[in-house]
């Protein structure tokens, strides 16, 4: 299993962590002052924020093996499903193609059910492979 | 209210006082948006450039989260102004194009515009751009449902 790459300052600006499961790696975000939109739920803002840090990162452990591999995202489309209220939110995403220069992910984010998801989003991104050394 | 009607621009809505709470209120004040100004149908912030928002350190390019947080709040406001009240409402879907990265240091303008309000659904656009409204960043469209009407 592969470590989720270190999350970018945003992703801490957010208070997400990552822990490499079985299934993937699993995205956590506490409710926050930082996360609120109106009062007493999670901001959708964040909730797409959260969604975009677990497709990236999901991405970015499938691509561990190739040596300075990074991702752009080309677009996300994010469905919002149900509030967020004030506990934990978990994400996770499926790499549905990985292709030499783009990647389709799906993530998810749910809080007490996983089986109900609150949001969830659709990206394309973009993946750059450092050309291989010659000889 | 038929669907039709629409609004005069700010008619019971404060939009200064709106801009007020999105200035220092939770996500979007974290993020630090600010109000920059609105006409009948849309609505202008900015997002001030800030390295706890960088999403790639090598580039220190901002991540693309704050900006669809951006426009999420911009083409919200947008049906409020639309609408001249400050109404519940739940955003069904935003799907953003991102046109390319915002360069390290640039101010963000996000601009949301509600183009069609009908008595359940808004729907918006919007695009951000940083400095050049011609040379856009980011291109947004998404949908409303107004969670007061039954």
């Amino acid at each position: 299993m592969v470590a989720p790459h270190v999350l970018p300052p945003y992703g801490r600006f957010l208070g997400i962590t990552a822990e490499a499961t079985d299934d993937g790696p699993l995205f956590v975000m506490p409710f926050t002052d930082a996360v609120v939109g109106r009062p007493h739920f999670v901001h959708g803002g964040a909730l797409a924020g959260l969604l975009e840090i677990a497709a990236v990162g999901t991405v970015m452990a499938a691509l561990a093996d190739v040596p300075g591999a990074s991702v752009k995202p080309i677009n996300v489309t994010v469905d919002f499903m149900r509030g967020g209220r004030e506990r934990d939110t978990y994400a996770a995403a499926i790499v549905s193609r990985l292709g030499n220069r783009i990647a389709n992910v799906e993530a998810f984010a749910w809080q007490e059910d996983r089986s109900k998801p609150i949001a969830s989003a659709r990206m394309n991104l973009m993946v750059r492979r450092p050309a291989k050394e010659e000889g | 209210m038929s669907v039709q009607d629409r609004p005069a621009a700010g008619s019971g809505f404060d939009v200064t006082a709106a801009a007020r709470m999105v200035a220092t209120f939770g996500h979007n004040g974290a993020l630090g948006c600010r109000f920059l100004e609105h006409g009948a149908d849309w609505a202008e912030l900015a997002l001030d450039y800030r390295e706890d928002l960088i999403g790639d350190e090598e580039t220190g390019v901002l991540a693309s989260g704050p900006i669809i947080a951006l426009m999420d709040m911009a083409t919200s406001m947008s049906v409020w102004i639309r609408r001249g009240a400050f109404r519940p409402q739940a955003t069904l879907d935003l799907r953003i194009d991102y046109l390319r990265g915002a360069v390290p240091g640039r101010t963000v303008i996000g601009r949301g515009e509600c183009y069609r309000l009908s008595r359940r659904v808004a729907f918006v656009r919007g695009q951000a751009h940083d400095g050049d409204p011609a040379d856009p960043i980011a291109h947004v469209t998404g949908t409303f449902m107004m969670t007061d009407e039954a």
